[in-house]
């Protein structure tokens, strides 16, 4: 069997396992696999910059939290908004603060860029912080979840944990086929050429900045979706939603995943969040666990030393193992 | 405003930016020869404060612990080079980030462990802890002064190692080519280790000297190193000029920012950055 065809079925296999896990899971972990749904929907959007377009950004946290606050100053206060304009218009704030931000950041690159992404970043969590716009550091509660409706129809009901659930991963999955869609394309392929080598790339005529602001915008776009789901979930918004902390797991998701692999991310988080969870587990690590940070940060680095393609690229590594002992055995 | 409290903000503002400057000059340093984003700087800053006020606990005096803390944090800087750092350099910057990200987590859980989430004051040494009366109703605190000068004295420093000594010579041509450095026969993996615990050092120091004004908390480090990821992009990577051009304009900006529109004073220095990069990308003093 072709690998594509195998890694089809592996995710469509997964997708539906996803699907039936609110008919048999308990409520809290319902809800953590929406939490990571949701982290798995903002690591994609990152990769699309860091392993594909080769854009190393540290502040996607701005995305993440802009369209929470956009959710929670746009929408009426002591009525649910409705989804069908209130998530375009999130992703739609995101993806102009990504236009703008991205027209002075993607004029510099390597550490710089990386720096001012990172700055930009924090002068938007200024903003929510120090002003009254957004409730200064404590925030701003939603406190109805917007309605999704055809019509009179309620096509679900977001109170829900099992709609709001299925919403997101159809979401997920949305997101993950239209990112392999545009990297399938014409498009995709400059930007991976854009990462793999820029001045040939210009070279032979691509618009290059044009094709990485867009890269940029998309996954602005993208996070925006993300962060506007957490917020719809968690029920409130706060300045620590685009700290740079954020930025810092989101990339870690991205990594630890395997980033330029689209897949890679949505395992990335799945583990992150897994392993942050054991290592808080008070039942696993008694008095340590409150110091689960410490276990976090040893891990991290230790990914960063040696494992650098990520889990996508262990899977890989067994997958070609698999497929070179196949080929022994019809050749042998 | 009068001359009185405008002169007090000015004094605050270069006294701010001359403090950013050491833990800056460090930064750029590390960026500039070794090419290495640091984002573990942050909590050098830290660990200098956190040291200072256990030792001055310790041994009653601010002065005897930071002549005990700095030697300490120079080699702390040296076994960090030597065990993780060091295997950077030829990597990818993401991993870079990525490492010392992990590095900051580390950090602030020792630092929880070791002593406490709790906020400490540190008192100013005694034979500084005075004012000088500048109007009836307004003075000026000598231990600020002290700062700046001790500042001001470092940043000469420093400039005379890079620029006057042999050893300077030996980081400028190791910025610029490492491996035509190794081949002339010098030590470049212990210049690196060398520069790196410098920055450490540096930024340590920081933190000892200002823990009288700005006590002692935790995750002091993310703002200050923040700030200062916004001095090198301003002053140019690798430049110590420019750093520390940055940093005073970041000090003063900053300072009148807070005093005069305080609403917006957090987002003012990255609307400066913004300026600065639509003007040259590459930073005031940086190479294109």
């Amino acid at each position: 069997m072709a690998p594509a065809r195998t890694r089809q079925f592996a995710l469509l296999a997964c997708a539906l396992l996803l699907a039936a896990f609110p008919l048999v899971g308990g409520t809290f972990y319902v809800q953590l696999v929406v939490k990571v749904m949701i982290l798995a929907i903002f690591a994609m959007s990152l990769d699309l910059l860091i392993g594909f377009t080769g854009l190393v950004s540290f502040g996607h946290a701005a995305y993440f939290g802009l369209a929470g606050y956009a959710l929670a100053l746009l929408g009426p206060k002591y009525e649910a908004a409705s989804l069908w304009w209130s998530l375009p218009a999130a992703m739609a704030v995101c993806a102009l603060f990504a236009f703008l931000t991205g027209l002075l950041v993607l004029r510099t690159r390597g550490i710089f860029f990386i720096m001012v992404t990172l700055a930009f970043a924090q002068m938007l969590f200024f903003v929510f912080h120090d002003t009254k716009l957004g409730g200064g550091s404590d925030g701003i509660y939603i406190y109805n979840k917007p309605e999704l409706k055809l019509g009179d129809f309620a096509l679900a009901n977001l109170d829900k944990t099992e709609h709001f659930y299925w919403l997101v991963l159809v979401l997920m999955v949305a997101v993950y086929l239209l990112l392999a869609r545009v990297l399938g394309s014409t498009f995709g392929r400059a930007l991976v050429g854009i990462k793999v080598n820029e001045h040939r790339m210009q070279a032979l005529g691509f618009p290059v900045f044009r094709y990485k602001l867009a890269s940029y915008v998309l996954a602005g776009a993208l996070g925006g979706l993300s962060g506007y789901l957490a917020a719809v979930q968690f029920g409130f918004v706060n300045p620590e939603i685009l700290s740079w902390h954020q930025s810092g797991a989101v990339m870690m998701m991205v990594i630890l995943g395997g980033m330029g692999t689209l897949y890679g991310p949505v395992l990335g988080a799945f583990a992150f969040v897994l392993l942050q969870e054991a290592f808080s587990n008070q039942a696993w690590f008694g008095a340590w666990a409150k110091h689960w940070q410490l276990a976090m940060g040893l891990f991290i680095i230790l990914v960063a030393m040696y494992l650098p393609q990520g889990l996508a690229g262990l899977l890989q590594k067994f997958g070609r193992k698999d497929e070179a002992a196949q080929a022994e055995e019809e050749h042998g | 405003m009068d001359f009185a409290f405008f002169l007090i903000q000015l004094l605050n503002g270069l006294q701010y930016g001359l403090l950013l400057f050491l833990v800056a000059s460090g930064l750029t340093l590390i960026f500039g020869i070794m090419g290495i984003i640091n984002l573990a700087h942050g909590s050098f800053y830290m660990l200098g404060a956190y040291l200072a006020w256990s030792l001055a606990g310790l041994t009653g005096s601010l002065v005897a612990a930071i002549l005990v803390a700095v030697p300490l944090t120079v080699v702390f800087g040296m076994a960090l080079e030597w065990l993780l750092i060091r295997r950077l350099y030829e990597r990818d910057h993401l991993f870079q980030v990525l490492l010392t990200y992990g590095l900051i987590l580390v950090f602030e859980e020792m630092r929880s462990i070791l002593w406490g989430d709790d906020v400490h004051g540190v008192p100013v040494p005694a034979l500084l802890n005075a004012s000088i009366p500048l109007t009836e109703n307004l003075s000026y605190p000598v231990y600020r002064l002290f700062i700046s000068a001790v500042c001001l004295l470092l940043a000469l420093g420093l400039y005379l190692l890079i620029q006057k000594t042999r050893l300077g010579m030996m980081i400028r041509a190791g910025a610029s080519n490492r491996d035509m450095v190794q081949s002339l026969g010098i030590n470049i993996k212990f210049i690196y280790t060398l520069v790196f615990a410098i920055g450490v050092a540096l930024a340590a120091f920081a933190g000892m000297i200002n823990a009288p004004l700005s006590s002692v908390f935790p995750n002091m480090g993310g703002q200050v190193l923040i700030i200062c990821f916004v001095v090198v992009v301003i002053g140019g990577i690798g430049s110590v000029k420019g750093a520390m051009v940055a940093s005073l304009m970041i000090g003063l900006a900053d300072t009148f920012g807070q005093v005069l529109l305080p609403e917006v004073a957090g987002m003012i220095v990255y609307l400066l950055m913004a300026i600065v990069l639509v003007w040259r990308p590459a930073g005031l003093f940086g190479r294109a």
